[in-house]
């Protein structure tokens, strides 16, 4: 298996989707947990779904899986309307948030229970159980039962599990939810390295935008029952289509403003919480006088003790708060107008010459094409 | 007592020395309580019953013979009387009896499991608020007399009873059946009688069992027949075990329902007990009796149990 060539790779390919989400909507009772969503996935995707408690991602994944059924719309694997079809006769898998693994069997039979229901024959099975665990290190512990392993195991074996029948999409509900900092960044490679591996399409159910953001090569937020923004990782970060997609994923500064001045290639937006009026390099098309907002990633931000000369955008403010993190500083700056934004410098030098103890007085710039206006 | 008669130096004691003396008092304070109960409940009425077992049956007040007894005031001589142990195997009635209570049981326990396994199971997947309901509804019959309700099976059962009525009227038969005073009878008393005891200890069990395991089961390809034989009868083993105890030890001995709803061939050794303290006067044999059907039923329960350890051992 070692011997496939990695396929992972962001663009969508040219075929037809490989998971077509039709506009699916499911309420229980009053409450609209997923809200007409239409969404197509293609082969060899690593999908992340990212969302809050409550988005409905956890929802869209169990009716992917069939657990639910959409009480409108379709749900088309493979070219195959799957709407209505139980979860045991569909070509899906899915590693549970709590890997519900079976308590009463060894991790070899765990392994080789969806293997067993698909009556492949025995020899066959130790083969491919074997071969499974052996992908997730996981060998050594065949003939453990899953109280005896460590969380991390769990995990490992229940990755193994659902991806022994070889199916065409595994669905991943918070898989590396339960696992400490450190295993989980690991964790995330290898997920990564055995999707890439396999080729199998994996649509990935997280709230943890680090997460989402390591693994996808696309990604869908959602909030509220609705799909809010779609696409790559970097474009969800720099090109944020709404306010909530902009605070959701990253830390953002955000300024309330009234647009003066809009062409084609730049706007002016007049704020009274940056006490200036913003220089933004990207035209938006709306009427004079509309009230947006400007985005601004804290990293993007310069800070100097002078004022910085030729720079788009200069707000002063005075430091409030430093906090070393280690590889950043993240400070917090309270403005002229009393806001306050923050910022985060790289600690290039171990022997920092620039430093910012709080109440000195700073200067704050950015360039005209680091802000996004958003409209919604 | 002890140990929460003098707090702090308890609390010292702990803290220097784990298994301190006061808290050792403490430990066995608490233990002391069932085994006082044991002791006085089970124990020597125990003790009672084995003494009479290896008596003479005697015409006096108590109507059995004295182990112990002096002679001329010098000699104690001790008469035990091994020929009541010896005569339940000589005589037949007492072997079939026994296999007879054994059969009874044993046929009702697993048709009590047949039907408390879909209503515990039903239970268990109900909201929260309606499981008490139910519930209540399974242990409501236990608010009236066990002797009433055996009653009114017999009501039910009898040849001009309400089943008996309803198919003559359909015409489905044209002599009422002889419903009671068959083992079929004893079954469906016992069944009936016993089954929130079946119910209970496999609600327990089925309660706790996490469902995501059947939605993995049915993601990984079982149809929901098979994720039931793979998934939830495996977990609820234990309540299986705890509910079959339950209901098959008390079966056994039990008296009330195969005296008024069985046959005068239903033998079952609840009716031999009887018969020895009552209609013979026996207390020796009868005494006999009950010790050799102790063992019969403790034998097996405690051999059940060792194995149950082991298993649960060898998972860690």
């Amino acid at each position: 298996m070692t011997s496939l060539a990695p396929i992972r790779s962001a663009s969508a390919p040219a075929d037809t989707p490989f998971v077509r989400i039709e506009g699916v909507t499911k309420r229980f009772g009053d409450f609209v947990a997923v809200n007409n969503i239409s969404l197509d996935i293609h082969r060899s995707e690593l999908f992340c779904l990212l969302g809050g408690s409550g988005s409905g991602k956890s929802t869209l994944l169990r009716m992917l899986a069939g657990f639910e059924h959409p009480t409108e719309g379709r749900i088309l694997i493979d070219g195959q309307d799957m709407t209505n079809v139980p979860p045991y006769e569909r070509p899906v898998n899915m590693m549970f948030q709590s890997y519900a693994l079976f308590p009463h069997m060894t991790v070899a039979d765990n392994v080789g229970y969806g293997l067993r229901r698909a009556g492949v024959r025995k020899a066959d099975i130790k083969r491919r159980v074997v071969e499974m665990l052996d992908l997730v290190k996981m060998g050594d512990f065949a003939r453990r039962k899953p109280d005896q392993l460590s969380g991390g195991q769990r995990q490992r074996v229940a990755l193994a599990r659902s991806l022994v029948r070889q199916p065409k999409l595994l669905l991943l509900d918070e898989p590396l939810g339960a696992l400490d900092k450190k295993l989980r960044e690991e964790t995330q490679f290898e997920l990564m390295k055995i999707q890439s591996q396999l080729g199998t399409t994996f649509i990935v159910v997280t709230h943890d935008q680090d997460e989402a953001m390591t693994l996808a090569t696309r990604m869908g937020v959602m909030n509220e029952g609705q799909l809010v923004q779609i696409g790559e990782p970097r474009n969800l970060y720099e090109f944020p289509s709404s306010r909530f997609v902009a605070q959701f994923i990253g830390a953002v500064n955000m300024f309330e403003g009234r647009l003066v001045e809009d062409e084609p290639d730049y706007v002016r937006i007049r704020s009274e919480e940056a006490g200036c009026t913003l220089y933004v390099s990207h035209g938006i098309s709306s009427a004079p006088g509309q009230s947006v907002h400007v985005a601004i990633r804290p990293e993007k931000i310069r800070l100097s003790h002078e004022t910085p000369a030729g720079a788009d955008n200069v707000v002063k403010g005075v430091v409030d708060e430093v906090a070393y993190l280690g590889n950043v500083s993240v400070l917090q700056i309270r403005l002229g107008t009393g806001k306050l934004i923050r910022a985060t410098l790289p600690n290039l030098d171990r022997h920092e010459s620039m430093v910012f103890e709080p109440s000195d007085p700073v200067y704050c710039s950015w360039g005209s094409s680091s802000g996004v206006v958003l409209t919604s | 007592m002890t140990a929460s008669a003098h707090p702090k130096q308890a609390a010292r004691t702990t803290a220097s020395e784990p298994s301190g003396l006061s808290q050792r008092l403490g430990r066995m304070s608490v233990t002391a309580i069932p085994m006082v109960w044991l002791l006085a409940f089970f124990a020597l009425p125990f003790v009672f019953v084995l003494k009479i077992s290896l008596a003479e049956a005697d015409i006096a007040v108590p109507p059995y013979t004295a182990l112990l007894s002096w002679v001329d005031d010098k000699v104690l001589s001790i008469r035990i009387d091994f020929g009541k142990f010896l005569f339940l195997f000589e005589d037949n009635l007492y072997l079939a009896a026994y296999v007879g209570s054994l059969k009874i049981a044993a046929v009702s326990t697993f048709f009590c499991l047949l039907v408390a396994f879909p209503i515990a199971l039903f239970i268990a997947r109900q909201s929260a608020e309606m499981r008490l309901l139910w519930l209540a509804v399974v242990m409501l019959p236990f608010w009236t007399s066990m002797l009433l309700r055996v009653y009114a099976w017999i009501g039910i059962l009898q040849s001009n009873g309400i089943v008996n009525s309803v198919l003559v009227w359909l015409g489905v038969i044209d002599e009422p059946l002889a419903l009671l005073q068959t083992d079929f009878a004893v079954y469906l008393g016992i069944v009936y009688t016993y089954l929130p005891f079946m119910v209970l200890p496999l609600y327990a069990t089925l309660e706790k069992l996490d469902e995501t395991l059947l939605e993995a089961s049915a993601d990984l390809g079982a149809r929901p027949a098979t994720s039931f034989f793979t998934i939830t009868l495996p977990l609820a083993l234990p309540g299986v075990v705890a509910g079959c105890v339950l209901v098959f030890v008390p079966a056994v001995g039990e008296f009330v329902i195969p005296a008024l709803m069985g046959g005068p061939d239903t033998l079952m050794i609840g009716r031999v007990l009887w018969d020895e303290f009552f209609s013979n006067r026996d207390w020796p044999m009868a005494s006999a009796v009950a010790i050799v059907m102790l063992i019969v039923l403790v034998v097996p329960v405690m051999l059940l149990r060792s194995r149950g350890r082991q298993q649960s051992f060898g998972h860690g």
